[in-house]
């Protein structure tokens, strides 16, 4: 059975993961693609690239499944997040969400990405032109001086 | 999970830990993966004390999962469970 909550290191593919909730019972079918920016705080990426407690965060995706059948009983959700390299412009997760009215779906696509920031153990590391390092938070508003600490490998 | 020695002393019984290093947890412990062999570990606070102590590690603010959920510094650790060290995450 094709999983509905997972991490791949292949390219995601909307279509595949609307079909995976679109159903007769649907009137609404929302989707978020998470992509890859070129500028963040006026710096250039280059690249991302994700890494993931791959088991563990399969785990956790299919726990904001539930949390959403519990808000939402009528919703259907799927989510695909990839890892290792991307470049700008790739996506780095799809979420589709199937309810009967619109609304719903809307609603708990956002929940989704909100946990999946929150819970979920993914992480990227910024490229640039002059140096990488690895994203600190959730918020992307901190990140570890010198990408590690006690360790330097910007520049 | 094992069951720990019953003799006086447990906490001196030598257990195997795995631990799971993400993003700069690589680079600080360098590589994905360490073992730790010791005696005197039966929770997550000790395994993190342990690390600290052996590689001069600042490991604050992160988060662990002991056999893929998410723990808490109280919460057991026995032979052969897999400890990770979770950085706050950044996936999206």
């Amino acid at each position: 059975m094709k999983k509905r909550f997972f991490v791949t290191s292949e390219p995601l593919s909307v279509e595949e993961l609307a079909a995976e909730v679109t159903r007769p019972e649907a009137g609404a079918v929302v989707q978020f693609i998470g992509t890859v920016r070129e500028f963040t705080q006026g710096r250039r990426t280059v690249y991302l690239e994700y890494e993931a407690y791959h088991s563990m965060a399969e785990k956790q995706l299919e726990a904001i499944g539930r949390e959403v059948k519990e808000r939402w009983p009528d919703a259907e959700s799927a989510v695909g997040h990839r890892t290792g390299e991307l470049k700008i412009s790739d996506a780095a997760v799809v979420i589709a969400v199937s309810t009967p009215h619109r609304k719903d779906a809307y609603e708990a696509n956002e929940y989704i990405i909100e946990r999946i920031k929150q819970i979920v153990p993914i992480w990227k590391k910024e490229h640039w032109e002059d140096g990488e390092q690895w994203v600190g938070d959730q918020l992307e508003q901190t990140r570890y001086p010198d990408g590690a600490p006690g360790g330097g490998n910007s520049d | 999970m094992n069951k720990r020695g019953t003799q006086t002393g447990p906490r001196e019984v030598e257990i195997v830990i795995n631990v799971l290093c993400f993003a700069h947890m690589k680079d600080i412990f360098g590589g994905e993966k360490l073992t730790i062999n010791s005696g005197g570990i039966a929770t997550v606070e000790d395994v993190l004390e342990y690390l600290k102590a052996t590689y001069d590690a600042d490991i604050s603010g992160i988060m662990t999962a002991v056999n893929e959920e998410f723990a808490e510094e109280s919460t057991p650790v026995g032979q052969g469970d897999t400890v990770a060290l979770i950085p706050p995450v950044s996936g999206g």
